[in-house]
């Protein structure tokens, strides 16, 4: 209980990474569902950070994590100006309009 | 102890802030409720000793993404309060296979057989480590990440322009 091991994150991050695809998938607001993508990328980061601290001890899980974030962040500005692209388009966000993207 | 006192507070703050990022039905308070993830996160790397992670989380994603998503929810509304939500049958759908996903997720890493070769374990890599890896075994990688946010800034600022 009071000994953190690997199995306490792993638990974590399977819980987040749960809450992400429900965040991804009752969201329709396309945000939402941006923001449901960072979770599980949270959670999939918390497991190679607590693998490289707990399994291997060598520094090849940071460097994949900083790759993450910084993927995540290049995701999350190319979605976004899509999105404002989208709403130019058809003055909502909702994406079950989203099934045809010009009118 | 102090180390597991740590671990509950913050992964308690994590999951509640995500449980409120996915409950919320207001768009607004779904990237409020992103941050206290974040942010749980972040001081979750500071207890896995990984001062690196922590602080590029905290800069790039609490600073910047949060700040984007922000941004995107006040340029794509008429008004911020706006919603528009998923029917019962769906959200409960979504429910249990969320539950059924957490569950087998649980089981299956946690039945795995982790057991590492004998010998004590390096101490975490700090920023003098990961940086001279990024630019020497990590070399490429980093410089296609490099031409890949040019790449970014330039489609962003393309498909984000006002209509002619």
């Amino acid at each position: 209980m009071f000994d953190i091991g690997l199995n306490h994150y792993m638990v974590l991050s399977a819980l987040i990474f749960s809450l992400g695809v429900l965040c991804m998938v009752t969201k329709r607001n396309a945000i939402g569902i941006l923001i449901g993508v960072e979770l599980v990328l949270n959670s999939a980061n918390i497991n190679l950070v607590a693998f490289s601290r707990y399994q291997t001890g060598a520094g090849d899980g940071h460097i994949v994590a900083v790759f993450v974030i910084l993927l995540a962040a290049a995701e999350a500005a190319i979605g976004i100006a899509i999105f404002m692209n989208f709403y130019n388009t058809f003055q909502t966000i909702d994406v079950d309009r989203g099934d045809e993207l010009r009118h | 102890m102090i180390e597991a006192i740590a671990f509950y507070v913050f992964a308690a703050l994590v999951l509640g802030s995500a449980l409120g990022v996915v409950l919320s039905k207001n768009i607004v308070r779904s990237a409020t409720c992103l941050l206290g993830t974040l942010g749980g996160v972040a001081c979750l790397y500071f207890v896995l000793n990984a001062n690196l992670i922590a602080a590029i989380q905290l800069i790039v994603y609490a600073g910047g993404t949060l700040i984007l998503i922000v941004f995107g929810v006040m340029l794509t509304s008429k008004s911020p309060w706006m919603q528009f939500t998923a029917t019962r049958g769906q959200v409960v759908a979504a429910s249990v296979v969320a539950v059924l996903l957490a569950f087998g997720l649980c089981g299956v890493m946690l039945g795995a057989d982790w057991s590492r070769p004998a010998g004590q374990l390096s101490a975490s890599p700090q920023v003098r480590e990961v940086g001279t890896d990024l630019l020497t075994d990590y070399l490429v990688p980093f410089e296609a990440a490099s031409v890949l946010l040019l790449v970014v800034m330039i489609g962003a600022a393309y498909l984000a322009r006002p209509e002619k």
